[in-house]
């Protein structure tokens, strides 16, 4: 059914309806709407789940993943400097292989403290284990919990899933969004059933500790799994459609880049404003197109090149620094053409809406207009340079 | 795909530390016992058992020789002698 929702409260109703034994998390902007709404859900009794109350986020961490290790679906979800702050549980809960699924409200980090979006703080748990799915709108946002639950409780993945939506943009943003019904959700999310768990009548130990004799192959077992997720995802999202009638390749999205000159490719909710752009210089006949990427981890390296090797120029637009090195996005998507038989002639690196600052139509249009130069590296959109001084004295 | 990840329980039991056993080892004399059970208690291998008076003896696939067992015995009925191989 079509409901005008806020999208907190889209994603605490598909949360609802994914029936999670347990939900433990501590309040931060821009995330709170979405546990706060869950907390409701429960104490009114809509919901047979227990809401763990804790005193920070690295408990709320070490709560799913005790209740993922019993055997029960769990969910959390956190923003900036609480992700930082569970970061330490989050590379556990992959490592011991166990189907976690968390929100992040994509929000910059300190200092200075700002509470608006980038993606600083995703994209720093890019190396964690866990797969990450961006969304580029509130729908999205709901769909991708979905096949995060599908995707993360599969036999042969047995990983965390974080579902990345742009804190404000979308968390506080109002959308028509098409809710699922609870029969549609359970056609296409069976019950968790765990193929090992902490159990007192069949006693195991997971994340033990392993000497240099064993732990090569653990880590390389994770690896090998995204690449294993990697088939797995346009799968599960061909299901998907089945089932909600909505179409998504679940690793990335095109968007007119059939004969496009120029492509940008970016994440989350700039894509919107992209496509925007797009549709308005496509009409002055511009051949002008975006390549979204929905999953940053498994980074669908093959499909992008296949997406984009016959594009003369890129530009790759990153919410978030590798401080001292490449924007991070950046790098990756200059790595899948490297010692590839065919390649963008210009491939531009562009860092635009750091902490919550407007990207509007015409930084993106600017874009478009700096790519007909020499390739740019981590080139600023936007920046005041009347802000900037060389020294304090 | 899948790399180690689970233990089962025992392995401690598994893993024979006796090994690690570098100089002494306890020697049961089984003359003067009087099954206080003490030599047990203070083991910290948990490698010592017995049922009653001089019965008692250790498992030398986990015993490190730590001597707390001849140290803590009231009959002096254990004594510490040196590790077989050494010097």
């Amino acid at each position: 059914m079509k409901e005008l929702l806020e999208g907190s409260m889209a994603v605490a109703e598909v949360v609802r309806l994914c029936k999670p034994a347990v939900i433990s998390a501590y309040p931060i902007t821009p995330q709170t709407h979405i546990v706060e709404e869950l907390a409701r859900i429960v104490a009114d009794g809509r919901m047979n789940a227990q809401f763990v109350n804790v005193e920070s986020e690295h408990s709320a961490a070490s709560v799913v993943l005790g209740a993922v290790a019993t055997g029960v679906r769990a969910y959390t979800a956190t923003s900036s400097q609480g992700l930082f702050y569970m970061s330490e549980v989050l590379y556990n809960i992959a490592g011991m292989r166990l189907p976690v699924i968390m929100t992040t409200a994509a929000r910059s980090i300190s200092a200075p403290i700002n509470i608006w979006n980038d993606h600083q703080d995703v994209v720093s748990l890019r190396d964690s284990g866990w797969i990450q799915f961006h969304a580029e709108d509130i729908q999205e946002a709901v769909d991708l919990h979905l096949i995060a639950y599908r995707l993360g409780e599969d036999k042969s993945i047995m990983l965390p899933v974080m579902v990345c939506m742009d804190g404000f943009i979308l968390t506080h943003g109002l959308e028509t969004v098409d809710m699922p019904s609870p029969e549609q959700v359970d056609k296409f999310l069976p019950p968790y059933k765990a193929p090992y768990k902490l159990d007192v009548e069949n006693p195991l130990t997971l994340g033990p500790l392993v000497d240099p004799e064993y732990y090569t192959e653990a880590r390389y077992a994770l690896n090998k799994t995204h690449e294993e997720a990697l088939a797995l995802i346009p799968k599960l999202a061909a299901e998907f459609a089945k089932v909600f009638g909505r179409t998504y390749n679940g690793l990335m999205e095109g968007y007119q880049l059939k004969d496009a000159e120029k492509v940008i490719v970016a994440m989350g909710s700039v894509c919107g404003t992209i496509k925007e752009v797009i549709d308005e210089l496509r009409a002055k006949g511009k051949k002008v197109g975006l390549l979204k990427i929905t999953s940053l981890r498994p980074f669908p390296a093959n499909a992008i090149y296949d997406a984009l090797k016959n594009t003369p120029k890129l530009a790759v637009i990153d919410r978030a620094l590798s401080l001292g090195s490449f924007a991070p996005l950046s790098a990756e998507v200059k790595a899948v053409f490297f010692g590839k038989p065919k390649k963008p002639k210009n491939i531009s690196s562009f860092v635009v809406g750091m902490g919550g600052r407007d990207i509007t139509k015409d930084s993106i249009k600017e874009i478009f207009r700096l790519m007909n130069g020499k390739d740019k590296q981590a080139e600023f959109i936007d920046l005041k340079p009347e802000l900037l001084k060389e020294s304090y004295d | 795909m899948f790399g180690p990840l689970i233990c089962k329980p025992g392995s401690s039991k598994s893993n024979k530390t006796g090994p690690w056993r570098t100089e002494s080892r306890p020697k049961f004399l089984k003359k003067d016992c009087i099954a206080c059970n003490m030599c047990v208690l203070v083991c910290p291998e948990s490698c010592i058992s017995g049922q009653g008076k001089n019965t008692y003896d250790f498992d030398p696939n986990y015993c490190k020789g730590c001597g707390n067992c001849a140290a803590i015995c009231p009959k002096k009925d254990i004594t510490m002698v040196k590790e077989e191989g050494t010097q």
